[in-house]
C-alpha cells in the first residue's frame, strides 16, 4: 500500500459529488473517522501478499 | 406444572403439550402475558403477533384433540428479528425508512419452517438499523435491553432477540448473523446461539445486510432447544441462490454423544487480546473440556480487517439509493459509516475476497488437526446502553464497530459456532464463548455445548433484571 499520508478530506469532497450524496450537519468529521478506519484496515490486506493467479473467495456458476 | 409456562424450554413445552398437560393456547396466552409485562422494561419487541400465535396454537390442539402427530416443537413460542418477512408487517430491518414498504405478502422461508415443526409465531424483535450495529441500540425505537441488567447492552444487531431469549419472553428466537450479530447478543445476554456454517439456512424472505457474510441462526436458553429449531429449520431451498447443496444433517440425534475423542484447542495469540473476564471464561470452558493446546489462526486480525472492508463496501452499495435520498432518516452512526463505505476503492474489495479463500483454506488446514476451537463470543461483558467506547489492549476504541473483534474472523469464512454462556459467581453479567467447528460441523459444536451445559459450565438462567 501506497505510503503517502492518506487524505480523507480529500476523499470526501471528491467523491460526494460522484455518489451524489450530500452530507448532514456533523457528518463529515464521522465519515473521515470511518474513512481512516477503514484506511487503516486496509493495509493489512493491502499488503498481503497473493498471486496474480490467486482467484477471490465468491465463485459464479452459470 | 409448577413453573410458570413462559420459563421453560421449548422441548418441555412440547413433552407438556403433546401429553395434553397443557393447552397450546395456554402457553401462547402466558407468553402474551409475559410480553405485555417485561417488553415495556426490555424493548425486546417491536410487533407482536397475538392474533396469529393464538390461532395458530388453537389449531395445534384441535389436531391433538384428533390424534394426530404433532410436531418437534409443538407449542413453541418463537419470534424473529425485524428483517425476517412475517405476512402482514412491513419488514422494518431496524429502520425508520422500510417501515413504509407494504406489508409482507408472506412469511420468510425459516418462519414457515418453524410453524411446519409446530412452533408459534409470537412477533418481530428489535434490532440494531439494518443490521449494521454490535450494541441493539436501535434510534427509531430505543434500545433492546439486557435482561439482567436494565442499564446495559443487549448487544447486537439481533439486540431484540438476545433480550427476549434472555429475558424469558420466548424460549427461542431467530436472528441473524453477518460479523458476529448471532453471537454478540448472545454472549452479552447470556443466552445459546448458533451460527449455523454460511450457506446452510436459507436466507429467502429476510432483509439482507452484506450478502458475502449474511447467516441466520436460533437463539434459545437450552442446546436442545438450539438444535431442535436448528434442525426443523435446515434443507433446500429453491428461492435462496446462496444456499450450497446439503443433504438433511440433523444435529439432535447426536446432541448426547459427549465428548468422545474430539481434540479441542483454545485459541491464541489475536483472540487473547479480551479482557480478564473473556480469557477467564474461555479458561473454564477449556479446562472443563480439558483442551491443553494452544494455537493461533494465520492472519486473524487480517481476516478481521478483510470482513470490515468488505461489510463497508456492500452494506454501502445495498442503501446507496436510501443515502442518497433519505439521509436523514437514517440511525446517524449506521448512515455515516454507509457513507464512508460508499467511498472505498473497489480494489480493496477485490483483494479481500481473495484474500477470504487464502485465509479458509489455511484455516481448513488447522481443522486437520483439532475439531473444536474456543475463543471469546465479545472481548467483554456488557457495556452499559449509551457507552460509546472502551479500552482493549490499552487503546481504546468504539464499542459499536469493535464489539465483535473476536467473532468476525470466524464468520469471514462461514464456520459453524455456538456462543455458549459462563458464568461468574458474584457478577450480574454473563459473557460467551465461541465454541466453533470446521464448515457443516454444527453437530460438533453443538455436542461440545450440550457436554457444557450438562457439567454446568454454561447455563442461560432468566434474566433477573426485569422485576
Amino acid at each position: 500500500m501506497s505510503d503517502v499520508p492518506f487524505d480523507a478530506e480529500a476523499l470526501i469532497d471528491a467523491s460526494l459529488p460522484l455518489l451524489d450524496i450530500a452530507l448532514l450537519p456533523g457528518a463529515r468529521p464521522v465519515v473521515k473517522l470511518h474513512l481512516e478506519t477503514a484506511q487503516s484496515l486496509a493495509r493489512l490486506v493491502l499488503d498481503f501478499p497473493l498471486d496474480d493467479e490467486s482467484e477471490p473467495a465468491p465463485v459464479f456458476t452459470p | 406444572m409448577n413453573e410458570p409456562l413462559h420459563g421453560l424450554p421449548a422441548c418441555e413445552l412440547r413433552a407438556a403439550v403433546t401429553r395434553g398437560d397443557v393447552s397450546a393456547r395456554a402457553i401462547i396466552e402466558a407468553t402474551l402475558a409475559r410480553i405485555a409485562q417485561a417488553n415495556p422494561k426490555l424493548g425486546a419487541f417491536t410487533d407482536v403477533t397475538a392474533a396469529r400465535a393464538l390461532a395458530k396454537a388453537d389449531a395445534i390442539d384441535a389436531r391433538r384433540a384428533r390424534g394426530q402427530t404433532l410436531g418437534p416443537l409443538a407449542g413453541a413460542p418463537f419470534a424473529v428479528k425485524n428483517l425476517f418477512d412475517v405476512a402482514g408487517l412491513p419488514t422494518r430491518a431496524g429502520s425508520k425508512i422500510n417501515r413504509e414498504r407494504p406489508p409482507a405478502a408472506r412469511d420468510a422461508a425459516l418462519v414457515r419452517r418453524m410453524e411446519a415443526a409446530d412452533a408459534i409465531l409470537v412477533g418481530a424483535l428489535n434490532m440494531g438499523e439494518y443490521a449494521y450495529d454490535f450494541t441493539g441500540e436501535n434510534a427509531h425505537d430505543g434500545p433492546a435491553r439486557n435482561p439482567h441488567d436494565l442499564a446495559h447492552m443487549a448487544g447486537g444487531s439481533s439486540g431484540g432477540s438476545g433480550s427476549a431469549v434472555g429475558g424469558g419472553l420466548t424460549p427461542i428466537a431467530l436472528g441473524s448473523d453477518t460479523n458476529g450479530s448471532i453471537r454478540v447478543p448472545s454472549s452479552l445476554c447470556g443466552v445459546f446461539g448458533l451460527k449455523p456454517t454460511y450457506g446452510r439456512l436459507s436466507r429467502a424472505a429476510t432483509f439482507p445486510f452484506v450478502a458475502s457474510l449474511d447467516h441466520l441462526g436460533p437463539f434459545a436458553r437450552s442446546v436442545l432447544d438450539l438444535a431442535l429449531s436448528y434442525d426443523a429449520m435446515q434443507g433446500a431451498d429453491p428461492d435462496d441462490p446462496a444456499q450450497t447443496p446439503r443433504p438433511l444433517e440433523p444435529v439432535t440425534p447426536s446432541l448426547e454423544a459427549g465428548l468422545g475423542d474430539l481434540r479441542i484447542a483454545k485459541l491464541g495469540g489475536y483472540f487473547a487480546r479480551g479482557d480478564a473476564a473473556a480469557s477467564e471464561a474461555v479458561d473454564r470452558v477449556a479446562r472443563a473440556l480439558k483442551a491443553e493446546r494452544t494455537i493461533e489462526l494465520p492472519e486473524a486480525e487480517c481476516a478481521r480487517a478483510a470482513a470490515y472492508l468488505i461489510t463497508m463496501v456492500e452494506g454501502a452499495a445495498l442503501h446507496a439509493d436510501r443515502l442518497r435520498e433519505r439521509a436523514a432518516d437514517f440511525d446517524p452512526d449506521v448512515r455515516d459509516r454507509l457513507i464512508a463505505g460508499a467511498m472505498l476503492p473497489g480494489a480493496w474489495i477485490v483483494k479481500a475476497q481473495k484474500f477470504r479463500r487464502w485465509y479458509r483454506s489455511r484455516v481448513l488446514e488447522v481443522f486437520r488437526d483439532v475439531d473444536i476451537l474456543l475463543a471469546p463470543a465479545t472481548p467483554m461483558r456488557a457495556p452499559r446502553i449509551g457507552q460509546r467506547t472502551f479500552v482493549l489492549d490499552g487503546r481504546e476504541m468504539l464499542v459499536r464497530p469493535n464489539l465483535g473483534l473476536f467473532t468476525q474472523p470466524i464468520s469471514f469464512i462461514g464456520l459453524p459456532v455456538c456462543a455458549a454462556p459462563v458464568w461468574t459467581e458474584g457478577e450480574r453479567l454473563p459473557i460467551g464463548v465461541q465454541v466453533i467447528a470446521a464448515p457443516w460441523r454444527e453437530d460438533l459444536a453443538l455436542r461440545v455445548a450440550r457436554a457444557l451445559e450438562r457439567e454446568g459450565v454454561v447455563s442461560a438462567p432468566i434474566g433477573k433484571g426485569i422485576a
